[in-house]
């Protein structure tokens, strides 16, 4: 490995930056990312900062069950970060689709639609869970940083308008 | 000419999935149009599919911010069709535990609208406080969200350290007092912000029968725990805080006051709370419900939510669970309070209602 790709590595490493996706979620694990970014978790000790841009994030944190509304923003959004990318699903809906399951309205789990990296399970999983989850998908960020990006195809064009 | 800007459905400006089409002309905003349905789990459809045990674990993930307030709700009607009546202790329980939830979805909201404001300092402030509750509800019910701590005809766990809430409600006053209220009302990066900002007025609040702070902010002054007494806020000695001005400034104001309504709730239920039975006797497990309908209401931090439960005599499912929450009748007058708003106003206007829309699509 080059010098370079090292030191991009190492700064992956450091500073990863998510984008939050509500994907029907109760807003129980929504909050709980907002407790781990306050003082008393403290998250932007790891570098860790919410981005209000997918374009400009490294780690897409999904919540939520998938409901069929959602299905289309997910694949967009996750064709708008960039590569290299790593998703993490906070909480038992995104992994198991929770106590929602059999619903009409939902397509659950996450992983029928886009790559999972990380699952953080609990409803709602603690700050501290969450922040460790973000913590191994930034190490599977710089892994894969190290790697030639490969593409990655979505269903949807990139910049496809989400409807309502 | 006039030109529409979407905000949403996923906007670093909204916690969660809807859509606010805005029509502007210039950065003044002429009318907005409201999509919403992102959310739509199908609850209500699930509930019947659920036996009573179930159906409880099922409400409490309606809403991650007032869970306690949705399985009060629904147990409040299951309460009638079975024809329990809780034990004083567990009224008590209950209305701590609402008290306990109001503070932290205030504080809460306090802090999302500081971060809108561009106030950043306040809103790590506001979670650092926020943090104090919650240690206390985790304390109390092991959870820091979804508590499950309703049950048919009772509560399902003890508050056996009255002191650990009273300690909190303590320095969670002495922060109001000394840094919330006083930053939020005569900083100049808040008020220039707030003042003015949304105005919904009292007729038009009235016509659009809006609920919770927003119609308190507007000068109306609705509070189900005075006007309905349910649990034991009947015993309780409390002011509704009601403000006329209806702009954001005047939401700011009384959820502000209605945190320190709640610490004055909590400390005489801590103090008057009987000794005696949480639950009914037995495990719990078996319950025979009579045909109808029932319905309960509850004030949540955001406004009346409504259920209404019917069964059916013998069935261990209901028929039909029907919830109505504060965010969908007060969505409609965003509308009203975006037009004639600059542009850059219209995250702060919309959050200045609270809105929970994991609540309105379920």
């Amino acid at each position: 490995m080059r010098l370079w790709d090292r030191l991009m590595c190492y700064c992956r490493k450091r500073s990863p930056w998510l984008f939050h996706l509500n994907s029907g979620s109760c807003n129980g694990c929504d909050i709980e990312i907002v407790a781990a970014l306050a003082p008393r978790y403290d998250a932007e000790q790891l570098g860790v900062r919410i981005e209000g841009s997918p374009r400009h994030a490294d780690i897409l944190c999904v919540t939520g069950p998938v409901t069929k509304n959602a299905v289309c923003a997910i694949k967009t959004v996750y064709g708008q970060v960039c590569g290299p990318k790593a998703v993490v699903a906070i909480g038992s809906c995104p992994a198991t689709t929770n106590v929602f399951i059999d619903s009409r309205t939902l397509d659950g789990p996450l992983g029928k639609h886009i790559p999972v990296d990380v699952f953080v399970p609990g409803c709602p999983p603690r700050p501290d869970a969450i922040i460790e989850g973000v913590a191994k998908a930034a190490e599977i960020l710089a892994q894969r940083g190290s790697k030639p990006i490969e593409p990655v195809l979505t269903d949807e064009p990139a910049n496809a308008e989400v409807q309502a | 000419m006039s030109y529409e800007i979407p905000m949403g459905p996923y906007h670093p400006g909204l916690e969660e999935p809807y859509k606010l089409d805005m029509i502007c002309e210039g950065e003044t905003v002429k009318d907005a149009k409201l999509h919403i349905g992102f959310n739509f789990r199908g609850i209500e459809h699930l509930a019947e599919t659920r036996n009573y045990i179930q159906v409880i674990a099922l409400m409490e993930r309606v809403c991650g911010i007032c869970s306690f307030i949705h399985t009060l709700t629904l147990c409040q009607a299951m309460e009638k069709l079975t024809g329990l009546t809780p034990p004083p202790r567990a009224q008590y329980i209950r209305v701590i535990m609402g008290e306990l939830e109001r503070l932290h979805s205030h504080v809460l909201w306090a802090g999302i609208a500081a971060k809108l404001m561009g106030f950043k300092t306040m809103f790590m402030t506001c979670f650092e406080i926020r943090e104090k509750v919650m240690d206390v509800l985790q304390e109390i019910s092991g959870n820091r969200v979804n508590y499950a701590m309703n049950r048919i005809g009772g509560v399902n766990r003890d508050i056996e350290d009255p002191q650990l809430v009273l300690a909190m409600v303590e320095a969670l006053e002495k922060e109001m007092t000394r840094t919330i209220i006083p930053i939020f009302t005569t900083s100049k990066t808040a008020t220039s912000r707030c003042a003015g900002v949304g105005v919904l007025t009292t007729e038009k609040a009235r016509s659009l029968g809006v609920v919770g702070p927003v119609a308190r902010a507007s000068g109306i002054g609705q509070d189900l725990r005075k006007e309905a007494p349910y649990a034991a806020y009947g015993e309780m000695d409390f002011t509704v805080p009601v403000v006329p001005d209806g702009d954001v400034r005047a939401r700011l104001l009384v959820r502000a006051l209605e945190i320190m309504e709640s610490c004055k709730i909590l400390r005489q239920a801590l103090s008057k709370m009987p000794p005696g039975e949480i639950a009914p006797p037995g495990d719990g497990s078996k319950f025979s419900f009579v045909t109808g309908t029932a319905m309960a209401r509850v004030e949540a931090p955001r406004g009346e939510v409504m259920y209404s439960v019917s069964w059916k005599e013998g069935a261990r499912m209901p028929s039909r669970v029907h919830v109505r929450t504060p965010t969908y009748v007060n969505m409609p007058a965003v509308r009203f309070m975006v037009q004639g708003a600059r542009l850059a106003d219209t995250p702060l206007i919309q959050a200045a209602v609270d809105p929970c829309y994991s609540c309105t699509d379920r």
